[in-house]
Protein backbone atom coordinates (compact mmCIF):
# COMPACT_ATOMS: atom_id res chain seq x y z
CA UNK A 1 0.00 0.00 0.00
CA UNK A 2 1.50 2.98 -0.83
CA UNK A 3 2.08 6.31 1.03
CA UNK A 4 0.12 9.34 0.60
CA UNK A 5 2.50 12.07 0.58
CA UNK A 6 0.25 15.22 1.60
CA UNK A 7 0.96 18.36 -0.70
CA UNK A 8 2.68 16.38 -3.41
CA UNK A 9 0.47 16.93 -7.03
CA UNK A 10 0.76 16.45 -10.70
CA UNK A 11 1.66 19.97 -11.46
CA UNK A 12 0.48 22.47 -14.25
CA UNK A 13 -2.43 21.03 -14.30
CA UNK A 14 -5.76 23.45 -15.40
CA UNK A 15 -9.10 22.48 -15.40
CA UNK A 16 -11.66 21.70 -18.28
CA UNK A 17 -14.63 21.01 -19.29
CA UNK A 18 -14.92 16.55 -19.42
CA UNK A 19 -16.58 16.46 -22.98
CA UNK A 20 -12.89 17.97 -24.52
CA UNK A 21 -10.91 15.69 -22.12
CA UNK A 22 -10.63 11.96 -23.21
CA UNK A 23 -10.20 9.02 -20.47
CA UNK A 24 -7.27 9.06 -18.59
CA UNK A 25 -5.54 12.38 -19.82
CA UNK A 26 -5.59 15.65 -17.73
CA UNK A 27 -4.98 19.24 -19.54
CA UNK A 28 -2.07 21.17 -18.91
CA UNK A 29 -1.01 24.55 -19.89
CA UNK A 30 2.49 23.67 -20.88
CA UNK A 31 3.39 21.98 -24.18
CA UNK A 32 5.83 19.27 -23.15
CA UNK A 33 8.48 18.26 -25.06
CA UNK A 34 9.06 14.50 -25.70
CA UNK A 35 12.23 13.26 -27.27
CA UNK A 36 13.15 9.89 -28.26
CA UNK A 37 16.57 11.13 -29.91
CA UNK A 38 18.44 13.97 -30.75
CA UNK A 39 16.68 17.19 -31.31
CA UNK A 40 17.29 17.43 -35.87
CA UNK A 41 18.88 20.99 -36.86
CA UNK A 42 17.68 21.30 -40.48
CA UNK A 43 17.60 24.30 -42.05
CA UNK A 44 14.80 25.54 -44.35
CA UNK A 45 17.43 25.66 -47.58
CA UNK A 46 18.30 21.75 -47.14
CA UNK A 47 14.49 20.78 -45.86
CA UNK A 48 12.91 18.60 -48.66
CA UNK A 49 9.16 16.56 -48.34
CA UNK A 50 8.63 13.97 -50.54
CA UNK A 51 5.37 12.60 -51.16
CA UNK A 52 5.41 9.00 -52.34
CA UNK A 53 2.51 7.30 -54.09
CA UNK A 54 1.56 3.74 -53.67
CA UNK A 55 3.33 3.16 -57.53
CA UNK A 56 6.57 4.66 -55.87
CA UNK A 57 5.62 7.72 -58.08
CA UNK A 58 8.11 10.28 -56.23
CA UNK A 59 6.57 14.68 -55.49
CA UNK A 60 8.96 16.60 -53.57
CA UNK A 61 8.64 20.24 -52.28
CA UNK A 62 11.60 21.90 -50.97
CA UNK A 63 10.77 25.08 -48.41
CA UNK A 64 9.60 27.76 -51.09
CA UNK A 65 7.14 25.29 -52.78
CA UNK A 66 5.78 24.11 -49.74
CA UNK A 67 5.48 27.80 -48.30
CA UNK A 68 4.09 29.21 -51.85
CA UNK A 69 1.29 26.73 -51.19
CA UNK A 70 -2.25 27.83 -49.52
CA UNK A 71 -1.86 27.31 -46.03
CA UNK A 72 -4.29 27.52 -42.98
CA UNK A 73 -4.39 28.28 -39.22
CA UNK A 74 -6.34 25.77 -37.20
CA UNK A 75 -7.23 25.74 -33.95
CA UNK A 76 -7.31 22.01 -32.06
CA UNK A 77 -6.90 20.02 -28.93
CA UNK A 78 -4.04 17.53 -29.19
CA UNK A 79 -3.70 13.92 -26.75
CA UNK A 80 -0.40 12.94 -26.02
CA UNK A 81 -0.20 9.08 -24.75
CA UNK A 82 1.90 10.37 -21.88
CA UNK A 83 -1.61 11.57 -20.45
CA UNK A 84 -1.62 15.20 -20.64
CA UNK A 85 -3.76 16.86 -23.35
CA UNK A 86 -3.56 21.29 -24.58
CA UNK A 87 -6.04 22.38 -25.40
CA UNK A 88 -7.14 25.22 -28.31
CA UNK A 89 -3.30 25.24 -29.96
CA UNK A 90 -3.38 27.46 -32.80
CA UNK A 91 -1.13 26.06 -36.27
CA UNK A 92 -0.59 27.53 -39.60
CA UNK A 93 -0.05 24.51 -42.04
CA UNK A 94 -0.67 23.10 -45.91
CA UNK A 95 -3.64 20.39 -45.73
CA UNK A 96 -2.43 16.82 -46.93
CA UNK A 97 -5.41 16.93 -48.89
CA UNK A 98 -4.05 19.72 -50.89
CA UNK A 99 -0.37 17.83 -51.02
CA UNK A 100 -2.71 15.27 -52.36
CA UNK A 101 -4.36 17.29 -55.15
CA UNK A 102 -2.38 15.67 -58.12
CA UNK A 103 -2.43 12.12 -56.55
CA UNK A 104 -5.67 10.45 -57.77
CA UNK A 105 -5.12 7.15 -55.54
CA UNK A 106 -2.27 7.29 -53.15
CA UNK A 107 -2.77 3.67 -51.27
CA UNK A 108 -4.83 2.81 -47.98
CA UNK A 109 -1.96 3.15 -46.13
CA UNK A 110 1.09 5.85 -45.40
CA UNK A 111 4.39 5.85 -43.56
CA UNK A 112 5.79 8.95 -42.11
CA UNK A 113 8.88 9.46 -42.30
CA UNK A 114 10.96 11.86 -40.07
CA UNK A 115 14.68 13.41 -40.26
CA UNK A 116 16.56 11.68 -37.51
CA UNK A 117 14.86 8.52 -38.64
CA UNK A 118 12.01 8.31 -36.78
CA UNK A 119 8.54 6.68 -38.54
CA UNK A 120 4.97 6.43 -37.26
CA UNK A 121 1.85 5.07 -39.55
CA UNK A 122 -1.72 6.27 -40.32
CA UNK A 123 -4.54 5.06 -42.39
CA UNK A 124 -4.87 7.25 -45.89
CA UNK A 125 -8.48 8.00 -44.33
CA UNK A 126 -7.05 9.88 -41.23
CA UNK A 127 -5.07 12.38 -42.88
CA UNK A 128 -7.30 13.71 -45.91
CA UNK A 129 -10.78 15.10 -45.34
CA UNK A 130 -9.46 17.96 -43.38
CA UNK A 131 -8.17 15.93 -41.18
CA UNK A 132 -4.20 16.45 -40.87
CA UNK A 133 -1.76 18.94 -42.23
CA UNK A 134 2.19 19.93 -42.71
CA UNK A 135 2.54 22.33 -39.91
CA UNK A 136 5.46 25.10 -39.82
CA UNK A 137 3.84 27.54 -37.63
CA UNK A 138 2.74 27.06 -33.86
CA UNK A 139 0.67 30.20 -31.65
CA UNK A 140 1.64 32.68 -34.17
CA UNK A 141 5.60 31.77 -34.56
CA UNK A 142 7.68 29.37 -36.71
CA UNK A 143 7.42 25.88 -35.48
CA UNK A 144 10.49 25.65 -32.87
CA UNK A 145 12.95 22.81 -33.72
CA UNK A 146 11.67 20.70 -30.22
CA UNK A 147 8.75 20.53 -31.47
CA UNK A 148 9.07 19.46 -34.77
CA UNK A 149 10.31 22.58 -36.56
CA UNK A 150 10.66 23.62 -39.49
CA UNK A 151 7.67 20.84 -40.17
CA UNK A 152 5.98 18.41 -38.63
CA UNK A 153 2.65 16.41 -39.41
CA UNK A 154 -0.50 17.36 -37.08
CA UNK A 155 -2.93 14.70 -36.79
CA UNK A 156 -5.04 15.58 -33.82
CA UNK A 157 -7.88 13.37 -33.72
CA UNK A 158 -4.97 10.99 -33.06
CA UNK A 159 -2.58 10.22 -30.06
CA UNK A 160 0.28 13.01 -30.45
CA UNK A 161 2.79 10.61 -31.32
CA UNK A 162 1.42 10.06 -34.96
CA UNK A 163 2.27 13.86 -35.70
CA UNK A 164 5.72 12.80 -36.44
CA UNK A 165 8.04 15.98 -35.80
CA UNK A 166 10.72 16.63 -38.30
CA UNK A 167 8.80 15.49 -40.99
CA UNK A 168 10.40 14.87 -44.60
CA UNK A 169 8.28 11.86 -45.98
CA UNK A 170 4.97 10.74 -46.67
CA UNK A 171 5.32 6.91 -48.04
CA UNK A 172 1.85 5.34 -49.12
CA UNK A 173 1.37 2.03 -49.59
CA UNK A 174 -1.76 -0.28 -50.10
CA UNK A 175 -0.80 -2.17 -47.13
CA UNK A 176 0.36 -1.16 -43.59
CA UNK A 177 3.53 -0.95 -41.70
CA UNK A 178 4.71 0.01 -38.30
CA UNK A 179 6.04 2.76 -37.42
CA UNK A 180 8.50 3.64 -34.34
CA UNK A 181 6.26 3.76 -31.19
CA UNK A 182 3.70 1.12 -32.65
CA UNK A 183 6.89 -1.40 -33.11
CA UNK A 184 7.80 -0.70 -29.12
CA UNK A 185 3.44 -1.79 -28.24
CA UNK A 186 1.78 1.56 -28.94
CA UNK A 187 -1.46 0.90 -30.33
CA UNK A 188 -1.46 0.51 -34.40
CA UNK A 189 -4.11 2.99 -34.45
CA UNK A 190 -4.30 4.93 -31.52
CA UNK A 191 -7.55 6.94 -31.14
CA UNK A 192 -7.63 8.98 -27.47
CA UNK A 193 -11.03 8.80 -27.33
CA UNK A 194 -11.06 5.00 -26.82
CA UNK A 195 -8.02 5.19 -25.14
CA UNK A 196 -5.88 3.02 -27.51
CA UNK A 197 -2.63 3.76 -26.19
CA UNK A 198 -0.63 0.18 -26.31
CA UNK A 199 -1.11 -2.95 -28.60
CA UNK A 200 -4.00 -4.80 -27.84
CA UNK A 201 -6.10 -1.97 -26.62
CA UNK B 1 26.94 18.22 -29.62
CA UNK B 2 24.32 17.03 -26.49
CA UNK B 3 21.09 17.62 -25.35
CA UNK B 4 20.70 18.27 -21.83
CA UNK B 5 17.66 16.37 -21.64
CA UNK B 6 20.25 12.92 -22.20
CA UNK B 7 20.83 11.19 -19.50
CA UNK B 8 23.03 8.03 -19.29
CA UNK B 9 22.71 4.48 -18.59
CA UNK B 10 22.78 5.18 -14.43
CA UNK B 11 19.60 6.53 -14.76
CA UNK B 12 18.34 3.49 -15.98
CA UNK B 13 19.43 1.81 -12.77
CA UNK B 14 16.35 1.29 -10.56
CA UNK B 15 14.25 0.62 -14.00
CA UNK B 16 16.52 -2.39 -14.85
CA UNK B 17 16.71 -3.57 -11.42
CA UNK B 18 13.26 -4.12 -11.28
CA UNK B 19 12.96 -5.71 -14.95
CA UNK B 20 16.17 -7.74 -14.92
CA UNK B 21 16.60 -8.23 -11.35
CA UNK B 22 20.63 -7.13 -11.28
CA UNK B 23 22.57 -4.23 -11.74
CA UNK B 24 22.92 -3.62 -15.49
CA UNK B 25 25.17 -0.21 -15.26
CA UNK B 26 28.21 -2.66 -14.60
CA UNK B 27 27.36 -4.57 -18.11
CA UNK B 28 29.19 -3.65 -21.47
CA UNK B 29 27.02 -3.17 -24.21
CA UNK B 30 28.19 -3.60 -28.54
CA UNK B 31 26.04 -1.71 -31.18
CA UNK B 32 24.93 -3.65 -33.97
CA UNK B 33 25.72 -0.76 -35.94
CA UNK B 34 28.67 0.90 -35.39
CA UNK B 35 30.24 -1.84 -33.27
CA UNK B 36 31.11 0.58 -30.46
CA UNK B 37 31.52 -1.35 -26.84
CA UNK B 38 30.72 0.54 -23.90
CA UNK B 39 29.66 0.48 -20.56
CA UNK B 40 25.96 0.33 -19.96
CA UNK B 41 26.16 2.83 -17.83
CA UNK B 42 27.46 5.62 -20.44
CA UNK B 43 24.55 4.75 -22.93
CA UNK B 44 22.58 7.71 -23.84
CA UNK B 45 19.07 7.73 -22.42
CA UNK B 46 15.79 9.39 -23.56
CA UNK B 47 13.48 9.39 -20.96
CA UNK B 48 11.03 12.23 -21.97
CA UNK B 49 9.37 10.13 -25.05
CA UNK B 50 6.26 7.56 -24.21
CA UNK B 51 9.34 5.43 -23.63
CA UNK B 52 12.42 4.65 -22.90
CA UNK B 53 14.89 5.05 -25.73
CA UNK B 54 18.53 4.36 -25.24
CA UNK B 55 21.21 5.03 -27.75
CA UNK B 56 24.65 4.32 -28.44
CA UNK B 57 27.21 7.63 -27.40
CA UNK B 58 28.94 6.45 -30.43
CA UNK B 59 26.42 6.65 -33.50
CA UNK B 60 23.22 7.37 -31.80
CA UNK B 61 21.14 4.44 -33.32
CA UNK B 62 19.07 2.82 -30.83
CA UNK B 63 19.91 0.37 -28.73
CA UNK B 64 17.19 -0.64 -26.53
CA UNK B 65 13.23 0.92 -26.20
CA UNK B 66 11.50 -0.15 -22.77
CA UNK B 67 7.68 0.45 -22.98
CA UNK B 68 5.87 0.72 -19.95
CA UNK B 69 2.55 -0.48 -20.66
CA UNK B 70 -0.94 -1.08 -18.38
CA UNK B 71 0.57 -4.06 -16.18
CA UNK B 72 4.07 -4.94 -18.25
CA UNK B 73 7.00 -3.76 -19.48
CA UNK B 74 8.30 -4.41 -23.04
CA UNK B 75 11.83 -4.67 -23.76
CA UNK B 76 13.14 -4.75 -27.55
CA UNK B 77 16.45 -5.41 -27.73
CA UNK B 78 16.75 -3.11 -31.27
CA UNK B 79 20.49 -2.52 -31.79
CA UNK B 80 22.62 -4.23 -29.44
CA UNK B 81 24.34 -7.18 -30.09
CA UNK B 82 25.44 -8.60 -26.96
CA UNK B 83 26.23 -7.60 -23.35
CA UNK B 84 28.19 -9.03 -20.58
CA UNK B 85 29.26 -8.23 -17.31
CA UNK B 86 32.24 -6.08 -17.05
CA UNK B 87 35.29 -8.31 -16.09
CA UNK C 1 28.00 -6.07 3.69
CA UNK C 2 29.12 -4.03 0.97
CA UNK C 3 28.75 -6.47 -1.18
CA UNK C 4 25.24 -7.33 -0.50
CA UNK C 5 24.72 -3.38 -1.54
CA UNK C 6 25.07 -4.50 -5.15
CA UNK C 7 22.06 -6.65 -5.28
CA UNK C 8 18.86 -6.34 -5.34
CA UNK C 9 16.09 -4.47 -3.03
CA UNK C 10 13.73 -4.80 -6.12
CA UNK C 11 10.36 -3.83 -4.10
CA UNK C 12 9.82 -0.54 -2.89
CA UNK C 13 10.69 -0.01 1.07
CA UNK C 14 9.31 3.00 3.22
CA UNK C 15 11.96 5.40 4.80
CA UNK C 16 11.21 7.92 7.77
CA UNK C 17 12.97 11.69 7.44
CA UNK C 18 14.83 11.80 10.72
CA UNK C 19 16.23 15.05 10.09
CA UNK C 20 16.25 17.98 7.15
CA UNK C 21 19.21 20.20 7.00
CA UNK C 22 19.27 23.14 5.07
CA UNK C 23 22.58 23.45 2.94
CA UNK C 24 21.66 26.47 0.66
CA UNK C 25 18.99 28.62 -0.37
CA UNK C 26 18.08 25.73 -3.08
CA UNK C 27 19.46 22.52 -1.11
CA UNK C 28 18.50 20.59 1.48
CA UNK C 29 19.40 17.31 3.06
CA UNK C 30 17.19 14.90 3.83
CA UNK C 31 18.21 12.11 6.28
CA UNK C 32 16.41 9.02 5.89
CA UNK C 33 16.24 5.67 8.08
CA UNK C 34 14.84 2.27 5.88
CA UNK C 35 14.36 -0.60 8.27
CA UNK C 36 16.77 -3.26 7.02
CA UNK C 37 18.76 -1.15 4.59
CA UNK C 38 21.01 -3.15 2.67
CA UNK C 39 24.07 -0.94 2.81
CA UNK C 40 25.17 1.02 0.43
CA UNK C 41 28.58 2.07 -1.36
CA UNK C 42 29.59 5.48 -2.14
CA UNK C 43 28.10 6.79 -5.24
CA UNK C 44 25.03 5.00 -5.30
CA UNK C 45 21.53 6.56 -5.52
CA UNK C 46 17.75 5.77 -4.83
CA UNK C 47 14.59 5.94 -6.33
CA UNK C 48 12.41 8.01 -4.57
CA UNK C 49 8.55 7.53 -5.42
CA UNK C 50 5.90 9.99 -4.09
CA UNK C 51 1.82 9.20 -4.18
CA UNK C 52 -0.63 12.28 -4.57
CA UNK C 53 -3.88 11.91 -3.05
CA UNK C 54 -5.53 11.07 -6.28
CA UNK C 55 -3.11 8.13 -6.80
CA UNK C 56 -0.67 10.20 -9.14
CA UNK C 57 2.64 9.14 -8.89
CA UNK C 58 6.33 10.31 -9.80
CA UNK C 59 9.62 8.98 -9.55
CA UNK C 60 13.24 10.57 -9.11
CA UNK C 61 16.49 9.63 -8.27
CA UNK C 62 19.17 11.25 -5.76
CA UNK C 63 22.64 10.00 -5.34
CA UNK C 64 23.04 9.23 -1.77
CA UNK C 65 25.31 11.60 0.05
CA UNK C 66 27.09 9.85 2.96
CA UNK C 67 28.89 6.96 3.28
CA UNK C 68 27.14 3.25 5.08
CA UNK C 69 25.93 3.68 7.94
CA UNK C 70 23.37 0.86 9.16
CA UNK C 71 19.36 2.10 8.19
CA UNK C 72 20.53 6.19 7.41
CA UNK C 73 21.30 7.64 4.11
CA UNK C 74 21.28 10.84 3.32
CA UNK C 75 19.99 12.93 0.32
CA UNK C 76 20.75 15.88 -1.30
CA UNK C 77 18.62 17.79 -3.19
CA UNK C 78 18.56 20.91 -5.08
CA UNK C 79 15.32 22.57 -5.86
CA UNK C 80 13.87 22.63 -9.04
CA UNK C 81 11.98 25.52 -9.88
CA UNK C 82 8.96 23.78 -12.10
CA UNK C 83 9.60 20.25 -10.70
CA UNK C 84 7.33 18.26 -8.80
CA UNK C 85 9.42 15.98 -6.82
CA UNK C 86 11.77 18.52 -5.30
CA UNK C 87 9.26 21.45 -3.92
CA UNK C 88 7.86 18.07 -1.86
CA UNK C 89 10.65 17.76 -0.62
CA UNK C 90 11.78 21.47 0.63
CA UNK C 91 8.13 23.02 1.41
CA UNK C 92 5.92 19.66 2.51
CA UNK C 93 8.43 16.97 3.85
CA UNK C 94 8.84 16.96 7.58
CA UNK C 95 10.49 15.00 10.01
CA UNK C 96 8.40 11.98 10.67
CA UNK C 97 7.14 11.55 7.90
CA UNK C 98 7.65 8.71 5.41
CA UNK C 99 8.69 8.05 1.64
CA UNK C 100 8.94 5.50 -0.57
CA UNK C 101 12.56 4.50 -2.10
CA UNK C 102 13.79 1.92 -3.83
CA UNK C 103 17.91 1.10 -3.77
CA UNK C 104 21.00 0.80 -3.98
CA UNK C 105 21.13 1.72 -7.07
CA UNK C 106 24.34 1.77 -9.56
CA UNK C 107 27.36 -0.24 -9.36
CA UNK C 108 29.37 1.58 -12.15
CA UNK C 109 29.33 4.79 -10.43
CA UNK C 110 30.49 3.95 -7.15
CA UNK C 111 34.38 4.42 -4.91
CA UNK C 112 35.67 1.76 -2.83
CA UNK C 113 39.02 1.79 -0.93
CA UNK C 114 39.63 -1.34 -3.12
CA UNK C 115 39.83 1.01 -5.53
CA UNK C 116 43.24 2.06 -7.02
CA UNK C 117 43.93 6.01 -6.99
CA UNK C 118 44.87 8.75 -7.10
CA UNK C 119 41.27 9.66 -7.38
CA UNK C 120 39.93 12.70 -9.35
CA UNK C 121 36.52 13.76 -8.45
CA UNK C 122 34.74 16.61 -10.22
CA UNK C 123 31.49 17.66 -10.07
CA UNK C 124 29.06 20.58 -11.13
CA UNK C 125 25.65 21.84 -8.95
CA UNK C 126 24.26 18.94 -7.28
CA UNK C 127 26.70 16.15 -9.27
CA UNK C 128 29.24 16.82 -5.90
CA UNK C 129 26.73 14.32 -4.19
CA UNK C 130 27.88 11.41 -4.98
CA UNK C 131 31.56 12.92 -4.69
CA UNK C 132 30.68 13.29 -1.39
CA UNK C 133 29.70 10.67 -0.31
CA UNK C 134 32.90 8.35 -1.68
CA UNK C 135 35.14 11.90 0.13
CA UNK C 136 33.43 11.28 3.63
CA UNK C 137 34.05 7.57 3.31
CA UNK C 138 37.78 8.03 2.67
CA UNK C 139 37.38 10.09 5.86
CA UNK C 140 35.70 8.02 7.89
CA UNK C 141 37.79 4.47 7.00
CA UNK C 142 40.90 6.77 7.03
CA UNK C 143 42.42 5.60 3.97
CA UNK C 144 45.17 7.29 2.15
CA UNK C 145 44.23 7.01 -1.54
CA UNK C 146 44.85 10.43 -2.67
CA UNK C 147 42.16 12.43 -4.01
CA UNK C 148 42.12 15.55 -5.75
CA UNK C 149 38.35 17.03 -5.89
CA UNK C 150 37.18 20.16 -8.46
CA UNK C 151 33.75 21.54 -7.60
CA UNK C 152 31.70 24.06 -9.79
CA UNK C 153 29.27 26.54 -8.63
CA UNK C 154 27.83 29.49 -9.39
CA UNK C 155 28.09 31.39 -6.53
CA UNK C 156 29.91 31.66 -2.87
CA UNK C 157 26.25 30.87 -1.54
CA UNK C 158 25.60 27.96 -4.10
CA UNK C 159 29.10 26.46 -2.74
CA UNK C 160 27.68 22.73 -1.03
CA UNK C 161 29.85 21.40 1.89
CA UNK C 162 32.62 24.32 1.91
CA UNK C 163 32.99 24.51 5.46
CA UNK C 164 33.30 19.92 5.60
CA UNK C 165 35.32 20.26 2.91
CA UNK C 166 37.40 23.00 4.17
CA UNK C 167 38.15 20.39 7.01
CA UNK C 168 38.48 17.54 4.77
CA UNK C 169 41.14 19.43 3.09
CA UNK C 170 43.57 19.54 5.59
CA UNK C 171 43.70 16.22 5.51
CA UNK C 172 47.06 14.60 4.31
CA UNK C 173 46.48 13.77 0.28
CA UNK C 174 43.08 15.48 0.02
CA UNK C 175 43.39 18.95 -2.30
CA UNK C 176 39.91 20.41 -2.43
CA UNK C 177 39.47 23.55 -5.78
CA UNK C 178 35.94 25.40 -5.77
CA UNK C 179 35.47 27.27 -9.21
CA UNK C 180 32.89 30.01 -8.64
CA UNK C 181 30.81 30.69 -12.21
CA UNK C 182 29.29 33.45 -11.82
CA UNK C 183 29.85 35.71 -8.54
CA UNK C 184 32.57 35.43 -5.98
CA UNK C 185 33.26 37.20 -2.53
CA UNK C 186 36.21 39.85 -2.69
CA UNK C 187 39.02 37.84 -1.19
CA UNK C 188 38.34 34.62 -3.03
CA UNK C 189 41.26 33.32 -4.51
CA UNK C 190 39.78 29.92 -6.45
CA UNK C 191 39.32 30.09 -9.81
CA UNK C 192 36.24 32.38 -11.25
CA UNK C 193 35.32 30.86 -14.63
CA UNK C 194 33.94 27.57 -15.77
CA UNK C 195 35.92 24.98 -16.11
CA UNK C 196 37.85 24.64 -19.12
CA UNK C 197 41.05 22.54 -20.02
CA UNK C 198 43.43 25.07 -18.46
CA UNK C 199 41.76 24.28 -14.96
CA UNK C 200 41.69 21.15 -15.72
CA UNK C 201 45.61 20.93 -16.54
CA UNK C 202 46.10 23.01 -13.01
CA UNK C 203 43.95 21.36 -10.42
CA UNK C 204 43.56 17.54 -11.56
CA UNK C 205 45.76 15.01 -11.40
CA UNK C 206 48.14 14.85 -14.69
CA UNK C 207 47.47 12.21 -17.14
CA UNK C 208 51.03 10.41 -16.51
CA UNK C 209 49.31 9.35 -12.60
CA UNK C 210 46.78 7.73 -14.34
CA UNK C 211 43.62 8.73 -11.94
CA UNK C 212 40.44 6.86 -11.74
CA UNK C 213 38.10 9.97 -12.39
CA UNK C 214 34.28 10.40 -11.52
CA UNK C 215 32.83 13.28 -13.12
CA UNK C 216 29.01 14.06 -12.18
CA UNK C 217 26.57 17.38 -12.99
CA UNK C 218 24.40 18.31 -15.75
CA UNK C 219 24.76 16.43 -18.84
CA UNK C 220 26.39 19.27 -20.73
CA UNK C 221 28.79 19.79 -18.27
CA UNK C 222 30.18 16.35 -17.91
CA UNK C 223 30.54 15.64 -21.73
CA UNK C 224 32.66 18.92 -21.93
CA UNK C 225 34.88 17.19 -18.74
CA UNK C 226 35.17 14.09 -20.17
CA UNK C 227 36.23 15.22 -23.80
CA UNK C 228 38.42 17.77 -22.35
CA UNK C 229 40.07 15.15 -19.92
CA UNK C 230 40.30 13.15 -22.71
CA UNK C 231 41.87 15.52 -25.36
CA UNK C 232 44.64 15.84 -22.55
CA UNK C 233 45.80 12.78 -22.44
CA UNK C 234 43.48 10.72 -19.96
CA UNK C 235 42.12 7.20 -20.44
CA UNK C 236 38.76 6.94 -21.90
CA UNK C 237 38.05 3.93 -19.47
CA UNK C 238 39.23 5.37 -16.58
CA UNK C 239 36.87 8.29 -16.22
CA UNK C 240 33.50 7.46 -14.88
CA UNK C 241 30.47 10.04 -15.56
CA UNK C 242 26.96 10.16 -14.13
CA UNK C 243 24.61 12.45 -16.17
CA UNK C 244 22.26 14.76 -13.89
CA UNK C 245 20.16 16.11 -16.94
CA UNK C 246 19.29 19.54 -17.73
CA UNK C 247 19.21 21.18 -14.20
CA UNK C 248 21.26 18.47 -12.38
CA UNK C 249 17.98 16.50 -11.22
Amino acid sequence: MAIINKGFRRKHVVEASADRVPPGQYVTADFPVLSAGPTPRIGTDEWRLTVTDQRGGKRVWDWEELRGIPSEQVTVDIHCVTKWSKLDTVWEGVSIDTLLTDIEDPGSHVLVRSYGGYTTNLPTNDVTGGRAWIAFGYDGADLAPEHGGPARLLVPHLYFWKSAKWVNGLEFADHDRTGFWESYGYHNYGDPWLEQRYTGD
Amino acid sequence: MSDDRQLDGNSLGGLLLEIFGSDMTTQLGSCNHCLAVVPFAEVVVYRDAPGVVVRCPACSTVLIVITEMESSYRVTFEGLRWIQPTK
Amino acid sequence: MAGAALHRRLTWATAEAIELIDESPRVRSVVLSSPGWPGHLPGQHVDIRLTAEDGYQAQRSYSIATPEEGDLLTITVEVIEDGEVSPYLFEYLAVGDQIELRGPIGGYFVWDAAREGPIQLIGGGSGVVPLMAMLRARTRTGGNTPFRYLSSARSHEDLLFANELEVVGQQGDVTITHALTRSHPDDWNGPTRRIDRPMLEQYTWPSTERPLTYVCGPTGFVENIATTLVEIGHEADRIRTERFGPTGK
